[in-house]
């Protein structure tokens, strides 16, 4: 307890006393002063954000070539950009609907697990996931051998196609966890009414299953479509052209073969008002979300017990396992063998990457904790979670050319790659982590905030005492997802990088565009191992001998 | 002595208006119906719910702008009174010590207190390895150990079993005897107010009124208790 408090404590114990407390004249009540110490690390994160998000946004504003001019590819760029979206998001909820069907009312051995591997294509880094598809649907692709087989004509991974099918690949894992989320809030008595009044399943889709759906869908659909617009790795594999480029390949384009940051802003600009308009669509129409927890109930069905139906819900589940699981499947069974043989600079690139991932989660975690801590404690909290959203509709390689334009003039941009990747990375996980971390902290308030006030346990005792061990599993988890994320990550990097400072998933992309087939593949297996073990490290730390 | 003098007590769109004494080590219990301002009365005087007027006073000095860790009470409350996280002698050594920074001297106090509640062999234990009424004994072994004069229970023991329940009626009575504590204990049920309490205090409509003797307020209640009671 503060030695100021001394003459106020003595009336707390009962030795004679003849102490008058002075803080009694105050309307406000000392306790009830904010935490200085909190309430700046917060306002700090909350500039940081901003200063990211809409001061880098200002930058590129006052670098951009005026008078305003858009190409005729620029035009291209923007249809694209848009339309893909929207198809990749319409195809992933759609796809997503009978398989979070399934997963609702089918009880089988492994679902947990399946459930637990869906959440898998989102630590997943982009640039592996692009390769496991190329080498499935590509050329010499297991898919294009069997229609060759069938005398079919085959199809190809570049262009378009790709582009939206990668798409998919990597949102329907999060449109089938939002759907099914869905089915599981509708509560099971509602199903059990239903049947005691006779219901068939058709009448139970029209009574409850519809409604839900056109609750939970359109938010779905928004999100893949925000996710879509800012998506960069995909389009750098598998688009490009006339015919598959988008405002953010145009943006790097620019840069880095144009060397004009005055269009590389101008485009900067367009990019943030698509997004921005996706993001506030998205928060109108969005419910909260959590990872994880509560998608292991199954609701028991006796309407759904047709073997037609049962057909139909074992089809969907296996068909999205094999098209989920079987890219990850084939990188690890090709990048084995060459694992052991990478050149050094694979390796060198992997330790570049490690520190890259281990720097953005610490301010990651530097950004969160104190905003999410602050947050539970604050009457207006929420607010505070919707700001740091805010990275959401912003766009790396939009952060990316205003951290350049800004540095340009001082410094060599490729000197600081490094930690401008890792601080960008920190903002990007940071809606995650807010997600994981808010939550948290506000039970924390909730159950034990009068406890610890009525036994006194503040400042750094109560973090040591109460919210580090209550909130060390988020911690874990949070950090988990944004060190997978930062390592996985191919955005920024590619605009500042020098041959020297490759990233890993850089360097693994510079093989594939070199075609050095095997080494590329055992990269993209070394990238997967260790975007997965990070997260495994730190979630499995944040759990490990906690008690509950 | 413990008092209230025109304290309103907000808590929200609702408040308790109280003024009120309490003489030392008097055992009182809170009764009343449902949403009448039991709790908030306590939360008033521990510090939970802020005052619009009024004062509150321990041995004639002010303690309304004290923290709740800072007011010379302790409180139970009607659940979450254990971190889950902490074992049973970290838990009771918080009494002590908020930062548990304990000496060979006061972990020996820690040992005593839960001897003191019949926990001896239960330190190493985590609260969820715990009964109901095991747990209510940690956080009364804690109370021991915080030594402060005056003593607020928020309905702890309701869901407790009656058997239980009277055992940890006597188990409060005699502690507050031994110690000399003032007993507040809010609860709605007037058999635990005549076992243990010799005033009551009646919260009705947003006033809580002065205590009065339990036998005579319960045997002759007024029409809102009566209401509230039924035929007993």
């Amino acid at each position: 307890m503060a030695d100021r408090s001394q003459p106020v404590k003595s009336v707390g114990t009962r030795a004679p006393s003849s102490a008058t407390p002075r803080a009694a004249a105050s309307t406000i009540a000392p306790w009830q002063k904010p935490n200085y110490g909190l309430t700046a690390l917060a306002l700090l994160a909350v500039a940081v954000i901003v200063l990211l998000t809409l001061g880098t946004l200002a930058a590129v504003a006052m670098r951009a070539d005026t008078p305003v001019t858009l190409r005729v590819s620029d035009w291209a760029a923007i249809r694209f950009t848009l339309w893909q979206a929207a198809l990749s998001a319409a195809l992933s909820v759609a796809l997503a609907i009978p398989v979070a069907r399934g997963l609702a009312r089918r009880r089988f051995p492994g679902r947990g697990l399946l459930i637990t591997a869906l959440g898998a294509p989102f630590l997943l880094p982009v640039i592996v996931a692009a390769m496991g598809l190329i080498a499935i649907f590509g050329r010499n692709g297991v898919v294009n051998a069997g229609l060759g087989a069938l005398g079919l004509p085959e199809v190809a991974i570049y262009g378009p196609q790709g582009v939206i099918l990668a798409h998919v690949f990597l949102n329907l894992p999060l449109a089938t966890r939002l759907v099914l989320q869905g089915w599981l809030s509708i509560p099971a008595e509602r199903f059990r009414l239903a049947e005691s009044l006779g219901c068939n399943s058709r009448d139970i889709m029209r009574l409850l299953e519809w409604p839900m759906l056109r609750a939970v869908v359109p938010g779905a659909a928004v999100v893949i479509f925000a996710v879509c617009l800012t998506s960069f790795a995909v389009v750098l594999a598998l688009g490009g052209g006339p015919r598959a480029t988008t405002v953010e390949l145009a943006i790097y384009q620019a840069f880095r073969f144009d060397f004009d940051l005055g269009r590389a802003a101008l485009l900067g600009l367009i990019q943030f008002a698509l997004t921005a308009t996706a993001a506030a669509l998205a928060f109108g129409l969005v419910r909260p979300v959590m990872f994880g927890g509560g998608l292991d109930r199954v609701v028991s069905r006796r309407d759904a017990d047709h073997w037609a139906l049962r057909v139909q819900d074992s089809l969907a589940i296996l068909s999205a396992a094999v098209f989920l699981l079987l890219p990850m499947a084939v990188i690890a069974v090709d990048g084995a063998p060459g694992l052991f043989s990478l050149p050094p600079q694979v390796w060198a690139a992997l330790g570049r990457s490690l520190w890259v991932a281990l720097l953005s989660t610490a301010m990651c975690l530097a950004l969160a904790v104190p905003l999410a801590l602050f947050a539970a404690k604050w009457r207006h909290g929420r607010a505070i979670e919707a700001l740091g959203t805010l990275t959401i509709a912003a766009s790396p390689l939009v952060i990316g050319t205003g951290l350049f334009v800004v540095i340009f003039p001082y410094m060599r941009p490729s000197d600081l790659a490094l930690p401008i990747t890792a601080l960008v990375n920190a903002a990007l996980s940071l809606p995650f982590g807010l997600r994981a971390l808010a939550p948290a902290a506000r039970d924390v308030q909730a159950d034990y905030g009068r406890l610890a006030e009525s036994l006194g346990l503040r400042g750094f005792a109560r973090l040591r005492l109460l919210t580090w061990p209550r909130l060390r599993r988020p911690i874990g988890f949070a950090a988990g997802l944004a060190a997978a994320l930062s390592m996985g990550d191919l955005g920024v990097i590619a605009l500042f990088a020098d041959p020297d400072s490759a990233t890993l998933p850089l360097q693994m992309y510079r093989l594939m565009a070199a075609y050095r087939n095997d080494d590329s593949a055992a990269a993209a297996l070394l990238l997967l191992l260790a975007s997965f073990g990070l997260f495994w490290i730190f979630d499995r730390g944040g759990r490990a001998d906690a008690g509950t | 002595m413990l008092e209230l003098e025109g304290a309103v007590i907000a808590n929200g769109e609702f408040a308790v208006d109280a003024d009120l004494k309490i003489a030392p080590g008097t055992r009182v219990a809170v009764i009343g119906p449902s949403g009448a301002g039991k709790s908030t009365l306590l939360a008033g005087i521990a510090g939970f719910a802020p005052l619009s007027a009024g004062q509150v006073r321990w041995n004639d000095a002010r303690i309304d702008g004290l923290a709740p860790g800072a007011r010379p009470l302790s409180m139970v409350f009607q659940e979450g009174n254990l971190f889950p996280h902490l074992n049973v002698a970290q838990n009771v050594g918080m009494g002590l010590r908020p930062d548990l920074h304990l000496s060979q001297a006061e972990q020996l106090r820690v040992t005593a207190a839960l001897e003191r509640v019949g926990l001896e062999e239960m330190g190493k234990r985590r609260p969820s390895a715990l009964s109901g009424g095991q747990q209510s004994r940690v956080a009364l072994a804690r109370v021991l150990l915080r030594n402060r004069p005056v003593l607020l229970l928020d309905e702890p023991f309701a869901a407790l079993g009656p058997a239980l329940r009277h055992e940890m009626l006597d188990l409060v009575a005699d502690i507050a005897a031994e110690e000399s504590l003032t007993l507040l204990m809010v609860t709605h049920d007037p058999r635990d107010a005549r076992r243990i309490a010799s005033q009551t205090i009646l919260v009705a409509e947003g006033v809580a009124h002065p205590p009065r003797a339990t036998d005579a307020l319960l045997d002759d209640p007024p029409e809102v208790l009566r209401a509230y009671l039924g035929a007993e």
